[in-house]
């Protein structure tokens, strides 16, 4: 909201505080100041002049030579405009001026003649083509009656600060002048005055004109109204349409502008209607029917339903309550007789009606916030003031008041003591009375009673609130709490994610993080089954697009989309993972589970055995023991021949491999692309968080190489449970440092060489000892595997 | 005799001195003092000494013996010392040339911020809560003093499952669920992800992390809010940031504030990043509203806390000078490499 500050003048006193002194106080006690803008700044040193002589330039036909009596002194300029005369007053740039754009203007030459300024036009000096709708082209041609010399900022009330304010959604008495007035008074301790305006009247009685009839009493708390005669519309005053600009408001005729200039000044809708157009003589507040339609002032044709306020006369709309008028009974040149409404709507219908047509005024603004029922009455007198003080019509005797507001009166127990210990300041009884009293509320006993405009002052806190924005946040001292201390440590899970990120980054992982809603057309990009339970989806109903607008399943979209991003961005490799929150529906519930994977990508210069290396560092890492890959051939999002499924247990924990060629195709991706999946939960329940100390070995360990020849399917994990379950006991390691298919080994078969170390608790093993094993090894591998010694 | 074993010992001498490398020495011992040295050559033909001689000439051996094992020793110590000197010089590498860095992967820069915020809440006392971010509507806005037609939902547009769940769009929902299921002393933080309705642009995201904390206990104060932010917020920032609380308002608490931190650039003389006000917003905080407080079963007569919410990418773009938040979304290595 923009206020000049000399209106705010009119009801505090803001004498000797400048603009910066402004926006912080007033930012201090609650009314945040966006900034102080002075639109004057902009134009320096031009002044009216008259124009006494113009002559044809001798060297250049489009210029004019002029005499000009800026009233200290007579000035030569030279103009390429030819809508000057003798006799004109115009606005001269003098020698110096700036203009607005930071234009500046310097004596100088033009085709040999010396020019000592410029003559303006009103785009030159920052006005438009609004400000005056009847200028012709040229330079701008002032009232003839002004006198010379004068600032130019005087003569069009441009030296003026404007100060714009963010008001908060708790706050509509300060979408105000009289409001944030008040804020003024109170934050620089200034008087506050606001009289009740003065309306002398003449005959005549309001029923005579108009019936009005509330039938929503729910939706319309209050409906007051005066009707005025003998209007005479015209343009309002410069000082009215001055501060109407001010404030980012079109003057439109005097009564309009009446209407704007007190929803301004007292935060107060009015509307004003042409009561020739009021059919019946009546005015009826009641719901709108469905499918009802009307023209509003904007010329729009509106669809109301039952739910929407309108104002009506005795057959149609003529207004859609709190939002806008209609179009049908609007002010014209010739209207005569007026009804000026000042009414209370409920908020929350109001909202939900300009929302549905679309349309949010400065009306529906204030109205959604829930204004004060009591504030009609000053708000209408103020109107018919106005009218009188600007004589454009004789205010009609009597007065129609339709008030179902109820007016309770809101007491709090006041207890400073409390609010001190609250807030942890000391402030004194004595200053929170004076700062809540100057602020309207009032003192009864052991109770504060809060004014009818402060509807969100509810309780004690909202006391609290008041009095320490007054006393002032930055007082505020800071103590540190002294509540007994809570023990503060990380949970278990939180724990295990801070490990898994540092074992990921140790292995040389960087961590992603990526939306969590995603396109439903993921899972046929991964190639997931038709009736694979990951379709089971949480759907957004309101997404931004369909693009984001189901909560994934799957941590391993992102992941591809990733790796194909970067892919794109040229990168030669890539090693990424993600702890990635899905969301799980779950029968029955409302709410989906919500688990992590961790999700971990790469590709370039990278293998299965890479990724697969990696797994088993993080289960390493994790302490978790007992677990197995198995040959995935059946997952069609990865390579058949080249994914395991990672066990734990006999419970699957996660997916690793070669992404499939097809979903790479998908995701736009060439090359070799690995991936894993991997449950957090699974991780974190198998995961050992203690170890106990196993003693040092006293004996030595024996090593001894196996080169084994198998059939080339045997799989390495069958040959290694062998030896290390027939190890019993002995078992200290077991390594596969050549696998080897070719020349000297048979067709079909392959050859597995193993560096095998026994070691025993209890004694040094003898040769005889470890012949013993390695033979009863060697009797298994060939007994279970067909495989024998090379 | 003895003038041969004077004789030898000048001649080793002279052989020792002019001797550079651990072979010449080897040669010299072997030469001088060997099993068929000259030393020994000598010292054969002592039995033809009469009996007066033989001590005398032993002891001149003797001492030309020790002379010569003494001379080996020394000029051993300094030849090794040399020959050390020589291989350290040809085995010269270039330091300058890289290493072999081992890789070594990064955390997310929201990672690694909310990771050095958690410490310090933690330093404090605070536990870490966690809740869904699919939500019931009742905990994301009803139990927080936003009932239905609040204009507040108009503000936050919010994501919707069905009437009755949301995408959460603030963290806050986790406080009150702390607060029904835990009795105070209540002092926790809750990160996370929350979700708005705003369409992709620089400053703007649909999803984004919240960071929020709640105290309640008996006799917290405003002071105690203060305090605790500028704690934080110096620990963040570094001991020269000051702190401006503003009043405003929330719903959800009562007094309200919003939190200025001096700004990083200028210090608090007014710049461009500031716009000239020397303190840029960094949180919203306040008292917790006695209505929040009630619904959670939590007593306001005895109890009083307060809260406080920031935006994770907002403190990350500021303290890493990153201009679009896009970037913390899009994964693009040369972006994630740099932190």
């Amino acid at each position: 909201m923009k206020i000049p500050m000399s209106w705010l003048n009119d009801y505090t006193d803001i004498s000797g505080i400048t603009p910066e002194e402004y926006n912080h106080a007033l930012t201090m006690t609650g009314s945040k100041v966006e900034g102080v803008e002075n639109i004057g700044d902009e134009v320096q040193n031009v002044v009216t002049a008259k124009i006494l002589s113009v002559e044809q330039h001798p060297d250049a036909d489009k210029l004019k030579v002029c005499q000009v009596d800026t009233g200290s002194e007579t000035i030569q300029i030279i103009t390429g405009a030819d809508n000057v005369k003798p006799g004109q007053i115009v606005p001269v740039a003098l020698d110096g001026a700036i203009l607005p754009g930071g234009m500046k203007i310097k004596k100088g030459k033009l085709r040999g003649l010396p020019s000592n300024g410029m003559m303006c036009s009103y785009e030159e000096i920052g006005m438009t083509k609004e400000d005056f709708p009847d200028a012709e082209y040229g330079i701008l041609i002032l009232d003839e009656n002004l006198p010379l010399g004068k600032d130019i900022r005087e003569v069009f009330g441009l030296d003026e600060n404007i100060v714009e304010f963010e008001i908060t959604s708790n706050r509509p008495d300060c979408l105000s002048v009289i409001g944030l007035a008040r804020e003024t008074a109170v934050t620089f301790d200034r008087p506050f005055n606001v009289k009740v305006p003065e309306v002398k009247g003449v005959d005549g009685d309001i029923n005579d004109y108009i019936k009005i009839d509330v039938k929503d009493t729910e939706i319309c708390k209050r409906y007051s109204a005066k009707v005025i005669k003998n209007v005479k519309i015209g343009p309002s005053p410069k000082w009215m349409v001055d501060r109407l600009k001010a404030c980012g408001i079109r003057s439109i005729n005097n009564i309009v502008d009446i209407t704007n200039y007190v929803l301004l000044e007292y935060g107060q809708p009015m509307h004003a209607f042409d009561l020739s157009f009021l059919e019946g003589a009546q005015i009826n507040v009641r719901r709108a029917e469905d499918g009802e339609e009307m023209v509003t002032l904007d010329g729009e044709q509106r669809k109301l339903d039952s739910s929407m306020l309108v104002i009506c006369d005795a057959k149609k709309p003529v207004a859609v309550a709190g939002v806008m008028g209609g179009e049908n009974s609007e002010v014209k040149d010739d209207t005569k007789t007026i009804l000026f409404e000042s009414a209370n709507f409920f908020g929350t219908s109001v909202r939900r009606t300009a929302q549905k047509l679309g349309l949010r005024t400065e009306s529906s603004a204030r109205y959604e916030k829930g204004l004060d029922p009591n504030n009609t009455e000053p708000a209408l007198l103020r109107a018919c003031e106005l009218v009188e003080m600007l004589g454009c019509g004789e205010v009609v005797g009597g007065w129609i008041d339709i008030n179902n507001a109820e007016n309770k009166e809101n007491r709090i127990p006041f207890d400073s003591d409390k609010i001190n210990s609250f807030l942890g300041c000391d402030v004194s009884r004595d200053d929170m009375i004076k700062s809540l009293t100057a602020l309207g509320f009032t003192f009864d006993g052991d109770d504060v009673i809060s004014p009818s405009f402060r509807a969100d002052v509810e309780g004690f806190a909202d006391v609290a609130e008041e009095v320490v924005r007054i006393f002032g946040y930055d007082k505020i001292p800071s103590t540190l709490m002294r509540s007994e201390t809570v023990a503060a440590v990380k949970t278990r899970s939180q724990k295990a994610e801070d490990k898994i990120k540092n074992i990921l980054t140790a292995c040389g992982m960087y961590e992603i993080i990526t939306y969590s809603f995603t396109n439903p057309n993921l899972f046929d990009k991964l190639c997931v089954p038709a009736d694979s339970i990951l379709r089971n989806v949480v759907k957004i109903s309101n997404p931004l697009g369909e693009e984001n607008s189901i909560m994934r399943t799957t941590g391993l979209s992102s992941m591809m989309e990733t790796l194909a991003r970067n892919a794109n961005f040229k990168a030669s490799d890539a090693k990424l993972f993600e702890l990635a929150k899905i969301y799980l529906p779950v029968d029955g519930e409302l709410l989906p589970n919500e688990e992590q994977e961790i999700v971990l990508g790469m590709f370039g210069g990278c293998d299965f055995y890479d990724l697969k290396g990696i797994v088993e560092a993080l289960l390493d890492g994790m302490n978790v023991s007992k677990c197995r890959f198995v040959p995935l051939t059946d997952d069609p999002t990865f390579h058949p021949g080249r994914a395991a499924a990672l066990m734990i247990g006999n419970k699957q924990a996660g997916v690793l491999g070669q992404i499939h060629p097809q979903v790479c195709d998908n995701y736009g991706m060439s090359g070799e692309v690995y991936a894993a999946q991997i449950s957090f939960e699974a991780i974190l329940e198998a995961a050992a968080d203690e170890k106990q100390y196993k003693p040092l070995p006293k004996y030595p360990a024996v090593v001894r190489d196996l080169a084994i020849l198998a059939d080339e399917n045997v799989l390495a994990a069958d040959v290694e449970e062998i030896i290390k379950k027939k190890s019993k006991n002995l078992f200290a390691g077991l390594v596969l440092f050549d696998v080897y298919q070719g020349k000297q080994v048979p067709e079909g078969k392959k050859s597995m060489a193993y560096s095998l170390t026994l070691q025993s608790d209890e004694k040094t093993l003898t040769d005889e000892d470890t012949s013993k094993t390695v033979q009863e090894i060697l009797d298994a591998l060939k007994d279970k595997l067909g495989a024998e010694l090379r | 005799m003895k003038q041969q074993l004077l004789k030898i010992a000048e001649e080793a001498k002279n052989v020792l001195s002019a001797a550079t490398t651990a072979a010449e020495l080897e040669d010299a011992r072997v030469r001088f003092l060997g099993k068929k040295g000259e030393l020994t050559a000598v010292l054969r033909g002592m039995g033809q000494l009469s009996a007066e001689e033989r001590p005398v000439i032993g002891q001149v051996a003797n001492e030309v013996r020790g002379q010569i094992e003494e001379l080996i020793e020394n000029k051993k110590t300094a030849v090794l010392a040399a020959e050390r000197t020589a291989k350290l010089a040809s085995e010269k590498i270039d330091v300058t040339m890289a290493g072999k860095k081992p890789t070594l992967g990064k955390r997310h820069p929201l990672t690694t911020v909310l990771d050095e915020v958690k410490e310090i809440f933690i330093g404090m006392g605070f536990s870490i809560a966690e809740g869904p971010e699919v939500e019931l509507d009742y905990y994301n806005f009803e139990a927080l003093n936003i009932p239905k037609d609040h204009p507040a939902r108009d503000t936050q547009d919010s994501f919707y499952i069905s009437d009755s769940v949301v995408l959460r769009s603030q963290t806050s929902p986790v406080q009150v669920r702390v607060m029904e299921q835990q009795k105070p002393p209540l002092r926790i933080i809750s990160p996370g992800r929350v979700y708005r309705s705003d369409a992709v642009d620089a400053t703007h995201s649909p999803v984004f992390h919240q960071i929020e904390g709640l105290v309640v206990d008996k006799g917290i104060t405003m002071a105690d809010l203060k305090g605790t932010l500028e704690t934080f917020l110096k620990t963040l920032y570094g001991p020269e940031a000051k702190i401006r609380l503003r009043p405003h308002h929330f719903p959800f608490t009562e007094p309200s504030a919003e939190v200025d931190v001096s700004c990083f650039v200028c210090g608090g003389k007014g710049c461009r990043v500031c716009k000239g006000e020397g303190f840029i917003e960094i949180l919203g905080a306040g008292m917790v509203h006695p209505k929040v407080l009630e619904r959670c079963g939590i007593d306001p007569n005895v109890y009083s806390g307060f809260a406080f919410g920031l935006g994770l990418e907002r403190v990350v773009m500021r303290r890493m000078n990153i201009d679009d938040l896009r970037l913390f979304y899009d994964n693009d290595l040369r972006f994630l490499k740099q932190f």
